[in-house]
């Protein structure tokens, strides 16, 4: 039964083992458009890449959690839906970490002031849980507006092998 | 994600399995849960055990669905965490606001 493969902006990725490819960096980029069509390809891609950087299920589970919360933020707050506007997403691992940076095309926004989900008074709303828990369950988390560019998000999850 | 509900002893219990996420995971929430208050039936338990996964769009549904019930008189309750969904609930908190329970018949009985 041949390999799986995955095919990433005309790279051919042949599943390898785990080990081998932990032991080099490798990085793989995808842009997509803004459409939440696409969140389901880019979490399968997610999984794919987490299986061939030697992640464990926990760190792997919560990788695919960060990239599609903010996925979805940069499709929905920042690029609008905008279907001529594009999300672009950077996977970049090695054995001791792996490491995310997505980038939308939008406006920005007041992230310095984003209300903390956590305070009583705002336990009872619907939304503006993402990036809290991306930044609860990622080692390291960034969130910068580059001026005519948009927002960056750059996160990263230490890698412990059991 | 689907969606089956049964009744006993004057409780509702929504059996939820699959992804509660953006998109269809939450409207199929939304409208479980709407459905039975329709019909007023307002007291329900969200029976989580076949959820693997909830994103930040569901965890909202199940907020929504909380104050949604409670606005009307009734109770929403949660039975049979995943130990993943149970510590998103728990690091946002919100095991403060929902009633949580292993054992379905305990949670019958407390409504």
């Amino acid at each position: 039964m041949p390999s799986p493969v995955l095919l990433v902006r005309g790279f051919q990725f042949v599943e390898l083992h785990p080990r081998f490819m932990s032991s080099i960096e490798s990085t793989v980029e995808v842009r997509i458009r803004s459409s939440l069509d696409y969140t389901d390809l880019v979490e399968n891609i997610t999984n794919n890449l987490t299986f061939l950087a030697g992640c464990d299920s926990d760190p792997a589970y919560f990788i695919e959690m960060a990239v599609r919360e903010v996925v979805i933020n940069a499709i929905r707050h920042g690029n609008q839906y905008d279907l001529d506007k594009q999300v672009r997403i950077s996977f970049r691992f090695d054995a001791d970490k792996f490491e995310v940076q997505i980038q939308d095309e939008g406006k920005g926004f007041d992230f310095e002031h984003l209300p903390d989900p956590c305070d009583p008074s705002n336990l009872l709303k619907s939304s503006g849980r993402g990036i809290f828990l991306v930044r609860s369950f990622m080692d390291d988390f960034s969130l910068t507006y580059v001026p005519n560019q948009g927002t960056l998000v750059k996160f990263v999850k230490k890698l412990s092998r059991s | 994600m689907t969606a089956t509900t049964r009744r006993i002893e004057g409780v509702n219990i929504i059996d939820l399995s699959g992804r509660i996420t953006i998109g269809e995971g939450t409207v199929i929430l939304r409208d479980a849960v709407r459905n039975l208050l329709q019909r007023n039936e307002k007291n329900i338990l969200l029976n989580l055990a076949d959820v693997s996964y909830i994103d930040s769009s569901g965890i909202g549904e199940l907020v929504s669905s909380f104050t949604t019930v409670g606005n009307q008189g009734g109770k929403l309750k949660l039975l049979s965490l995943t130990k993943k969904v149970h510590d998103l609930l728990s690091i946002t908190k919100l095991l403060t606001v929902f009633e949580v329970f292993d054992d379905e018949a305990r949670a019958i009985q407390s409504f």
